[in-house]
């Protein structure tokens, strides 16, 4: 864990070295390209502005989430459990991610408003595919075997889902939520730019307009941030509840 | 009493299963050896309806039956332990899932658990503990399902002359404790002779049964018993007829 997180710290902090040097030597404007350190200046020392529309922005994330699971948990098991409705909805479930979020985003802000429902449907449209696909595979793929000893032990179908579909599927289930939350953000900023009066979006566009460069890319990184910490929390959710697929250090095999 | 009567079982269009007669009478111990590939797994898959027979008979105490799913309790070749669930939550599984009194049914897994020499690994996950612990484990959860029939596949094919030793008396124990019926398949001739009173040869693939033997002696058995020498040396004489006509 310090191996990757230490070799990662090294490369940001080069990144900021090859990109503050150049931007001091040429003397480039801040309103076109901001040095790093004045962006984290921007973004620690305007804490007071950029705060509550992060708060914003993550109610939006969250709430999109938990909207996203309340149709990706049943839809996926559904899907599961009947062949038939997998069959008819797959193909849709497919096409529909052929269309641009960025392109529904005006058509969301029309039917739910320019306040938050907008945002959460945004962010739970884009979570939900990954999170009902990754589930869906995880229950697919549990082998015959087990299934063939639930049977055996007269065990019918919710007995069977709590006790080895669901546990099965967890780690897909842990794997579709991560990829969820780091594209989450993505979401709720584009519902941001198209209509809001709040969120990290909203600064953005605002900010974008007056030629604040440098708080379009302090946004920014309380955004990466916000979406880093989601993706630890995740992680972190999921080491607790899968334990048992990591190996302990030093056991056997 | 399991009959078993002409019993067929093809796959693709292969045979494994040739007509199998056979009789486990109620309370008695079976022990069907037989070379490996010859069908025996899937005789006990047939028997119990994992997978369906092509034709033949089967009845249990007399009535005729689809299969004896819920009859029998199977230890299949694979353990099949849940990897998130400790030992003995493994053992537990059948007694959750029929909904019986929990506690009790962890006082007798504990106990169970405890009787295979798995004492002090009951909070362990299954990829923690060796093979044959792990084996050792699914029998504690085939016996857990208390049911009337007994149907092991291999139980002890991952453990030591001396585990193994140990297990066949705790497995002796079991039809008077529990009034079972037990069908065991093994590949190991030594094993058979101590555990059996029927012992049953199958044929190589398609399987039948092509000899059958009554052993009265008590148990626990001395190998060295010149009447179990005598029956060993029959057993090889045609296992090896077997092989050499396959
Ligand atoms: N589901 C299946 N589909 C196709 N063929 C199968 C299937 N199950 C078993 N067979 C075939 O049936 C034959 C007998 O298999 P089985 O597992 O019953 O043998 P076995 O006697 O239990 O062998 P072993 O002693 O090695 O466990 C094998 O040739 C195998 O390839
Ligand atoms: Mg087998």
């Amino acid at each position: 864990m310090r191996g990757p997180l230490a070799t990662l710290a090294g490369l940001v902090l080069l990144a900021a070295l090859a990109w503050e040097l150049p931007v001091r030597l040429l003397g480039t404007p801040a309103y076109i390209l901001p040095a790093p350190s004045r962006i984290l200046g921007v973004a620690l020392g305007r804490w007071d502005l950029l705060a509550p529309h992060a708060a914003v922005t993550l109610l939006e994330i969250v709430a999109g989430l938990a909207l996203a699971l309340g149709v990706a948990v049943p839809l996926a098991l559904l899907m599961f459990a009947r062949p038939a409705v997998e069959r008819l909805l797959s193909p849709v479930l497919v096409a529909s991610q052929a269309v641009p979020v960025f392109a529904v985003a005006p058509l969301l802000v029309v039917w739910f408003g320019y306040g938050l429902a907008s945002k959460v449907v945004m962010a739970a449209v884009i979570i939900f595919f990954p999170l009902t696909v990754s589930l869906l595979q995880g229950y697919k793929s549990c082998a015959p075997a087990y299934r063939v000893l639930f049977r055996l032990m007269g065990a019918g179908f919710w007995a069977t889902w709590r006790r080895l579909y669901w546990p099965w599927a967890l780690p897909y289930f842990f794997g579709g939520l991560k990829v969820g939350v780091s594209v989450a953000t993505i979401g709720a900023v584009i519902g941001e730019w198209v209509g809001a009066q709040q969120g990290l979006g909203f600064v953005m566009i605002q900010a974008n307009a007056r030629l604040r460069v440098d708080l379009v890319f302090a946004a920014i990184l309380w955004l990466s941030a916000m979406g880093l910490a989601l993706w630890g929390l995740v992680g972190w959710l999921e080491r607790r509840v899968c334990a048992w697929r990591m190996p302990e250090v030093g056991g056997a095999e | 009493m399991i009959a078993l009567t002409n019993l067929a079982k093809s796959f693709q269009g292969l045979p494994v299963l040739a007509g199998v007669d056979l009789e486990v009478p109620k309370g008695s111990f079976t022990v069907l050896i037989g070379p490996s590939g010859c069908g025996k797994s899937t005789l006990l898959d047939v028997i119990t309806g994992v997978c369906p027979r092509d034709a033949g008979e089967l009845s249990w105490e007399g009535r005729p039956r689809q299969d004896l799913r819920d009859a029998a309790a199977y230890m299949q070749q694979n353990d099949l332990l849940l990897p998130w669930r400790s030992l003995l939550d493994n053992a537990l599984l059948p007694a959750e899932v029929a909904g019986r009194d929990l506690p009790a049914a962890r006082r007798k897994a504990g106990e169970l658990l405890v009787r295979m020499g798995l004492a002090g690994f009951e909070g362990h996950r299954p990829h923690m503990v060796s093979g044959g612990m792990r084996q050792r484990c699914a029998l504690v959860r085939t016996l857990m399902f208390e049911r009337p029939i007994i149907l092991l596949d291999e139980p002890f094919a991952s453990l030591d002359a001396i585990t193994r030793r140990r297990l066949h008396r705790l497995l002796l124990l079991l039809p008077t404790d529990f009034g079972r019926t037990i069908l065991m398949i093994t590949h190991d001739i030594e094993e058979a002779l101590m555990l059996a009173d029927q012992l049953l040869v199958a044929s190589p693939s398609p399987m039948r049964v092509r000899g059958r033997w009554r052993l009265a002696q008590p148990k626990p058995r001395r190998p060295e018993d010149p009447e179990l020498l005598r029956i060993r040396g029959e057993v090889l004489a045609l296992l090896e007829d077997a092989e050499g006509g396959a």
